[in-house]
């Protein structure tokens, strides 16, 4: 009778060990980040691109107004692609797109906007990539949408048609 | 009195340098426990990547401020979750984790405890 009880329970032991490994298998070991949340946009220091003059975020951020920061850079190959829907987006003139230069260097960055055309209102450095993780981002090219100081949204990877037409959603 | 100068600085010059080294530590343990997001199975201290490059920065940033350990975690925590901390916390999704190695000791000794030393 001893002996079956403890077969049991060493084979509910098994089976709970098991079944939680089982469940790990299924989660993700890529790094997922919440999307969703809403969150206040951080308070930062940095300069402009053009003029190399200082700035702030609460200079470059008004309330009221939605805006789509963009961290891209030159070196960033699907920050290409995703150019000429950020052009399209700049054209329909229904969110100010904000530009985050991202661990560049000034002359091919200039050198990438008069290749591609320039979509941001505002563009300001990140040198050292420590703006950026003020941010919650974790690589080029992410964007975050932005209304009355707080993220609605993060898109991470390059944008496309699809999340482009999403954005029109929320900003109408 | 000129050799007692020369002591004082050769003296000064060795715990300068010892306040750096201490300096380094902190700031390798605390990136060793940094999971490098975009890197699979590798710590910021580890990384060179972009991103491990960055975070470094912020973590001397951040201890030149006077952050405590605890401190710079949370921070790193606000920003990107549970997940950057290689050392889970005790939660309601952790538990498990943290309870089984105990629990499955205390059966196993339970066992053990009755099938040798009570059987005696």
């Amino acid at each position: 009778m001893k002996n079956k009880i403890l077969l049991f329970l060493v084979i509910i032991i098994f089976g709970i060990i098991f079944y939680i490994f089982y469940k790990g298998l299924e989660d993700s070991k890529i790094y997922t980040p919440n999307v969703n949340t809403k969150k206040e946009i951080p308070a930062f220091n940095t300069k402009e691109f053009f003029s190399g003059e200082s700035t702030k975020s609460s200079n470059i951020f008004e309330l009221d107004k939605i805006y789509l920061l963009n961290i891209w850079s030159s070196w960033c190959v699907p920050c290409r692609l995703e150019h000429s829907f950020l052009m399209k987006l700049n054209s329909e003139n229904k969110v100010s797109i904000i530009g985050m230069n991202y661990k560049d260097n000034i002359n091919n960055a200039e050198n990438f906007l008069k290749e591609l055309g320039n979509p941001y209102k505002e563009i300001f450095i990140d040198l050292d990539g420590t703006i950026a993780i003020e941010w919650g981002a974790y690589g080029v090219p992410e964007s975050f949408l932005i209304y009355n100081n707080e993220i609605i949204k993060k898109y991470i990877g390059p944008l496309n048609q699809e999340l482009v037409d999403e954005i029109n959603l929320f900003i109408k | 009195m000129k050799f007692l100068r020369f002591f004082l600085i050769v003296i000064l010059f060795f715990s300068l340098n010892n306040i750096n080294a201490e300096e380094n530590d902190k700031r390798n343990k605390i990136t060793k426990n940094l999971r490098c997001l975009i890197c699979q199975g590798q710590s910021v201290y580890d990384s060179d990547s972009e991103f491990a490059n960055s975070l470094k920065i912020v973590v001397d940033k951040k201890l030149e401020a006077g952050l405590s350990e605890d401190q710079i975690y949370e921070y790193f925590k606000t920003k990107y979750g549970e997940w950057i901390l290689y050392d889970p916390v005790l939660n309601k999704n952790t538990y498990i984790l943290w309870l089984l190695p105990i629990l499955i000791f205390l059966i196993g000794g339970a066992i053990i405890y009755k099938s040798f030393i009570v059987k005696k």
